[in-house]
């Protein structure tokens, strides 16, 4: 892609958030949520059903009002603006494609109260069209769309408007697994190629962290953290936070000592081990450390019994599950009666594991996160 | 065990006929006794003849009921289905304290004995100072065809997904537009179903129209009015067979509208509540 050589432009806020809170009856859907999303990034807000992340969503799209607090897009304030008169455009979860339009009306519906000619109204629907990947298809009637088609029609009629902000409320969620593989990848190349501003609501880690450029988590109405993918994987600040992305192991910690650079924990199962202060994320401090985190891939299952050298335990294999091209294993380290999940990539030759095999677990102290 | 099965089908078979021969013979008699040419109500039939039909149309009275009726049932039929498709979309879209109690009140007067509302409708009148009129008449009717209404177009609202009305606005449309350019073409059939079924109703209602009307009367009461005629009998029994054939259209084109309103709708016909 050519958007590569461009100059970087100062990032500048787009949407701000500022302390929004929604209740609706005596549930407070949102507990104060502030944030400040980039021109031209694709944001994604993660998190459980429940948590308030579709309220957020409408509220920047304007179906509602914020209980306080207030939202601002492109630097106005948008309390009293009402969803026709906002910058933004939605793709709904069940696409809400108007059954009694064919694909071209649907796409050309908010181009109608522009007032355009015939011809520029046509052109304006044949490119956006052409831009989802639809062209030719502005006759065909709405009811003859697949799942996949409805969402791409979906698109375009957000896209077409040409909006600050685009809102995309969990898109994918209708589609099966190999066409919301490819869809993602579709999305995210669209989007760096238009440039727009992309606003998702998901509850799948997996979408976000391929598609995203930052994720705010949310659970019970407050962001936990918000990140890069990396970040977020890497660094979780918050236990929730790091079993809601991917899998991650956590074992007790005891703080013993620390100097200018490194802190001295005494670590369930691994011993005692030097970890750098630069580890510790920001707010905590080291000897508040209870708990550390280990990723499955970032321990490795070493097959021949030579003596154990430095970060390296012994283990017992209890289960292993096979998944073609990775086999996770569930695995029992010394002083520990919960076992901790191993994932081994099938490279040629490596043999798969059965339960009760002992092998040397091998680790890197780096890898490991720091938790209160 | 089969057999005991199949057994038990065959008999509710049989009451099942019985009971429609029972509650519709009746009215297959009309047609046939409009084109029998004796005066005299009574088999044997003696000749066939559409000289009762003949007559109808020569009845100037007659002609001035047929437009009155006409006038009562459209503007019955429009008002209705107006009213009705407030309630039916707030019914079907937000909620409110006591709502149940709210639509239950407004659906009463399906329950209602007829005559009840029609003689507290008169009392009414009558301490108001209103004069009795075919105006009237319209009051009352409006009053018990707009169940119908509200019953025909919920099932139009509640199949109308809410996201199609925000994506309207959220695509720039006002909320006038959006009910002008989305709402209305999708529930355009419940609003037919219903225009068709309270005109139908208002066609040949009689105890309200009896009760209400002033010196102006509508077809059912001037039939009635016939009735004491036995010459006149013949023809009320043809102008019967002609209001039970355009009763039968009007509930078909209606019921057809309906299924359609749920198919554009993306729902089974037959899971959405009709009337039928």
């Amino acid at each position: 892609m050519a958007t590569g050589l461009k100059e970087k432009k100062p990032s500048k806020a787009i949407i701000n958030l500022s302390d929004v809170k929604m209740s609706f009856g005596s549930v407070q859907a949102l507990k104060g949520v502030s944030a400040e999303i980039v021109e031209g990034e694709f944001f994604s807000l993660l998190g459980p059903s429940g948590c308030g992340k579709t309220t957020l969503l409408r509220l920047i799209a304007g179906f509602s009002e914020p209980t306080s607090g207030s939202i601002f897009i492109d630097g106005k304030p948008m309390a009293g603006i009402s969803a026709n008169q906002r910058p933004t455009n939605m793709v709904f979860q069940n696409y809400a494609i108007f059954p009694h339009l064919n694909v071209g009306d649907n796409v050309g519906y908010g181009l109608k109260r522009k007032k355009l000619s015939r011809l520029d109204l046509e052109k304006e629907i044949e490119d956006a069209l052409e831009m989802v990947d639809m062209a030719g298809y502005s006759n065909r009637g709405a009811d003859t769309l697949s799942g996949g088609q409805q969402q791409r029609v979906a698109l375009a009629r957000a896209l077409v408007m040409r909006p600050k902000v685009v809102l995309l409320d969990e898109p994918l969620s209708a589609l099966d697994k190999k066409l919301r593989d490819q869809m993602q990848v579709e999305l995210r190349q669209l989007q760096k190629s238009i440039g727009i501003t992309f606003i998702l609501v998901t509850h799948d880690q997996e979408e976000a962290l391929i598609m995203s450029d930052r994720i705010a988590v949310m659970f019970d109405g407050e962001i936990d953290q918000l990140a890069t993918p990396q970040d977020l994987y890497r660094r979780p600040l918050s236990r929730k936070v790091a079993s809601f992305i991917g899998v991650m192991n956590f074992l007790d910690a005891k703080y013993l000592s620390e100097n200018k650079e490194i802190i001295t924990l005494d670590v369930q199962s691994l011993g005692r081990l030097e970890v750098s202060k630069s580890q510790c994320p920001y707010g905590l401090v080291p000897n508040e450390i209870q708990q550390v985190g280990v990723r499955p891939e970032m321990m490795t299952i070493l097959l021949d019994e030579l003596t154990l050298t430095d970060f390296e335990v012994v283990g017992v294999i209890v289960d292993s599950e096979y998944y073609g091209d990775m086999t996770y294993y569930s695995v029992l380290l010394p002083n520990n009666d919960k076992p901790v999940t191993i994932s081994m990539r099938n490279t040629a030759g490596r043999p798969v594991l059965r339960a009760g095999d002992k092998t040397r677990v091998s680790f890197s102290p780096d890898s490991i996160v720091l938790f209160k | 065990m089969t057999g005991s099965v199949s057994k038990k089908i065959t008999w509710l078979k049989m009451y099942a006929c019985a009971y429609m021969i029972f509650l519709y013979a009746p009215i297959a008699l009309l047609p046939l006794f409009a084109f029998n040419s004796s005066t005299i109500i009574a088999f044997p039939l003696k000749g066939l003849t559409l000289q009762w039909f003949i007559d109808l149309w020569e009845t100037d009275a007659l002609h001035g009921a047929v437009r009155n009726t006409l006038l009562v049932a459209v503007l019955t039929s429009v008002i209705s289905t107006f009213l009705g498709a407030f309630a039916a979309r707030a019914g079907a879209r937000y909620g409110f304290p006591f709502k149940k109690g709210i639509m239950g009140f407004i659906l009463s007067p399906l329950v209602l004995p007829e005559i009840i509302i029609a003689v507290s409708l008169l009392v009414m009148l009558m301490r108001l100072g209103w004069e009795l009129s075919l105006w009237t008449v319209v009051l009352g009717h409006v009053l018990i065809c707009m169940p119908f209404s509200i019953a025909v177009l919920s099932t139009a609202f509640v199949g109308l997904n809410s996201s199609l009305e925000e994506a309207s606005l959220d695509l720039g449309e006002t909320r006038i537009g959006t009910f002008r350019r989305v709402t209305f073409p999708l529930i355009l059939p419940g609003v037919i179903s219903s225009l068709l079924i309270t005109f139908t109703l208002s066609l040949d209602e009689f105890i309200i129209a009896f009760f209400l009307t002033g010196t102006d009367v509508t077809l059912p009461v001037y039939i009635w009015s016939q009735l004491r005629f036995p010459s006149k009998l013949p023809s009320i029994m043809a102008l019967g067979t002609i209001l039970l054939i355009v009763t039968v259209v009007l509930l078909l084109l209606a019921e057809i509208f309906r299924r359609k309103a749920s198919k554009k709708q993306g729902l089974n016909s037959s899971t959405t509540k009709g009337l039928f």
